[in-house]
């Protein structure tokens, strides 16, 4: 068998894989947050709370309501979006003529609230979901076996990531949103609600990190922690790919869950770390990021 | 301010402070519980832990007998930094006679160390690192409830037997992992088992299908978890989508707590082998605890890192009446050397000379789903370790206390 740098090309393959999967929590994650961003101008904090709802959201659903989990894959980042345009039209509007950090300190304090409330009800070690009956088992491909399941990872989240690029990239609606983005005064003097678009994009946003948290219960157990750790290198993997960008924020989602993966055969113990070094080698040699402009 | 008024306010606070001290340390006990209270130990240890604590003091009828005894809790976020500057400031600045619990090997290590410094007691129950009563042993800490040797001999020497020959280690990268790394390798090569590989994860970890595949890849037989908490819960059900069991490995959890357990689910966790002091439904006694514990702690059964807590507490305070004294900590920890150890969780026992505290430990396999009556009806016994077994031999743990 052939091998690089000691370690088997089958076993190589596994691991990208593996990487490739994570890299479709980061980039669907990311991809919220520079939506967020780009319109906002808000540092979504709460982010990792919000994508933890949707987990504990589609738990309810099945163990409450008996809905399955593809009802909660439509259910629940309905529901999360709805508490975000509530947080959005109760809090955030009051903050955007304010600088960043009043908005990071907002979000990053609610955050908190959110996790500590629902530790106090459910504890730390989590709950189980799942796995949906149809997606179970999986495929021996060879060189490693691909539970069905994260395969399904793999697929969704590459169809939402591209296809919310493509919304905004290239439809009319897409187009307002990124007007303004640049001049908010502007297009409103068009005639465009701006406001509402801001609150629904805001919703938007806080629904995909809800759709994560969905397509991570059956792999992560469902704890009011999960967010909170997964959050920073989400920051990490946005700040990486330009603040705002969001094909920027999809690929680069995709590629550090590679070099994590990579890492993780080589030297495990800096699997951790490894995101924050590339990040801090990013911003020395490009600060906007790869994929941001330079203002 | 000037200097000079500086220099007054800190006299003044000095005085104070040790105003404070004669007055305390004659008419109040201070437990301090401190553990992790909001991350991955918090339901093994956290809350449940200082429940137990105040069960103990309930049980000692500390208000009948006059005796005035307090309990604080912090958290110390796993953290040795943060554990130490915790510690410092709970025996320095507010008094505190005994600090216990403490999860997690390296906050127990260097916590271990203050309390010496201090003349202080320390009552380890959560933490796990051997080297307490080994190496690092003090004349002022008791390691209450289990070790890293105990669970390695445990189900180490259970799985090898039954079949269990070849090894592959995935481990918490830190003090605790890697003693039970450590310790587990030695029981497994002493029954004529072979590792084959291992491999250091970040603590804590929420990923493991890059490490279950390099497991995976290995063939071992066995896939040994040197870990605890959230993460062994991680392991053990992305290692059913992995379809480990299924491919013919099994899963040996070297540290695992009922409340894992019960996060895992029997159906993912069925037939684990896992070593525990304490299991709820072991007699009357441990049942009629357990409820009553239950009923303080939203319904949840005791771990047997809780019930250590409710047990160590008990007999300091035993130590404390006897010697009617908590000034001179290195004197209450041979006092509770000296005398035997008695309570509904674990029995009768004693406190060894390096530290340890004695009692057995149990092997238990989780039970298939249509075993289970209900809601906690985790585990069946395998086998009892006597006391005399279950923990490393006083003489080789190097332990300068230990004379001849």
């Amino acid at each position: 068998m052939s091998e690089v740098f000691g370690i088997p090309t089958q076993a190589l393959f596994g691991q990208l894989l593996i990487g490739l999967i994570n890299g479709s929590f980061y980039a669907l994650l990311s991809l919220g947050l520079a939506v967020i961003f780009g319109l906002l101008n808000i540092i979504n904090f709460a982010h990792g709370a919000q994508y933890m709802m949707g987990a504990f959201c589609a738990w309810f659903l099945l163990n409450k309501l008996g809905l399955s989990y593809w009802w909660a894959l439509l259910l629940a980042p309905l529901i999360v979006g709805a508490t975000g345009v509530v947080i959005e039209r109760l809090m955030l509007s009051r903050l955007y003529k304010l600088d960043h950090l009043y908005g990071f300190l907002l979000t990053f304090g609610l955050a908190l609230m959110i996790q500590g409330l629902f530790r106090h009800e459910f504890g730390s070690t989590g709950l189980p979901y799942s796995i949906p009956s149809a997606l179970e088992g999986g495929q021996n491909l060879g060189f490693m076996f691909l539970p069905n399941y994260r395969a399904w990872v793999i697929v969704s989240s590459l169809i939402v990531c591209l296809g919310t690029w493509f919304m905004i990239e290239k439809t009319k609606l897409g187009s307002y949103l990124r007007a303004a983005t640049e001049n908010r005064e502007l297009v409103q003097a068009f005639g465009i609600n701006t406001p509402r678009m801001i609150t629904l994009t805001y919703g938007f946003g806080v629904a995909l990190a809800a759709f994560a948290g969905v397509m991570a219960a059956p792999i992560y157990s469902v704890s009011p922690l999960m967010g909170a750790d997964l959050i920073i290198v989400v920051f990490a993997v946005v700040v990486i790919g330009g603040m705002g960008s969001i094909m920027g924020s999809i690929v680069t989602g995709f590629v550090l869950g590679l070099a994590e993966g990579l890492t993780k055969v080589f030297y495990p113990e800096a699997s951790n770390v490894v995101i924050f070094v590339i990040m801090a080698i990013v911003l020395m040699i490009k600060p906007a990021g790869l994929f941001g402009a330079e203002k | 301010m000037s200097s000079r008024l500086k220099l007054c306010v800190a006299a003044a606070f000095a005085v104070s402070a040790a105003g404070a001290q004669a007055q305390y340390s004659d008419n109040v006990i201070k437990i301090g519980v401190l553990n992790d209270q909001s991350g991955t130990y918090s339901d093994l240890a956290g809350p449940g832990s200082t429940v137990a604590a105040r069960m103990a003091v309930e049980d000692f009828g500390a208000a009948k007998k006059g005796m005035k005894v307090e309990i604080v809790v912090a958290d110390h976020q796993n953290k040795p930094e943060v554990g130490s500057s915790i510690a410092r400031q709970w025996f320095d600045v507010d008094k505190v006679d005994v600090i216990v619990d403490v999860p997690t090997s390296s906050v127990a290590l260097a916590v271990n160390q203050i309390a010496k410094e201090k003349n202080k007691v320390l009552l380890v129950s959560t933490g796990a690192s051997v080297d307490l009563t080994g190496k690092a042993c003090t004349p002022n800490t008791i390691h209450w409830t289990y070790d890293t040797w105990s669970l390695a001999n445990g189900t180490g020497t259970a799985v090898v037997k039954t079949g269990g020959t070849t090894w592959f280690f995935l481990t918490a990268d830190y003090a605790f992992g890697h003693s039970l790394e450590k310790e587990t390798e030695a029981v497994v090569l002493k029954n004529g088992g072979k590792v084959l590989g291992r491999v250091r994860h970040p603590f804590p970890s929420s990923d493991f299908s890059s490490f279950l595949l390099q497991a995976q890849a290995s063939k071992a037989k066995i896939i040994g978890l040197a870990n605890a908490g959230a993460d062994t819960i991680s392991a053990i059900k992305q290692g059913a989508e992995f379809g480990i069991v299924k491919g013919g490995q099994q899963f040996a959890g070297l540290l695992v707590f009922l409340t894992d357990v019960h996060a895992i689910g029997l159906d993912k966790a069925q037939g684990l082998l896992l070593t525990e002091s304490f299991y709820w439904d072991l007699n009357d006694q441990t049942r009629n605890f357990s409820r009553r514990f239950a009923k303080l702690h939203k319904g949840a059964m005791p771990t047997m890192g809780q019930v250590g807590v409710y047990s160590s507490v008990l007999h300091y305070l035993k130590a404390v009446e006897a010697l009617k004294s908590d000034a001179d900590g290195a004197k209450v920890v041979a006092k509770m050397k000296e005398l035997p150890t008695d309570d509904v969780v674990f029995g009768k026992g004693l406190v060894r000379q390096d530290g340890r505290k004695i009692h057995p430990m149990y092997l238990f396999e989780v039970k298939k789903p249509s075993e289970s009556k209900g809601e906690w009806d985790y585990y069946k016994l395998r086998s009892t370790i006597p006391a005399d077994q279950a923990f490393r031999p006083e003489k080789e743990g190097g332990c300068p206390l230990v004379k001849g």
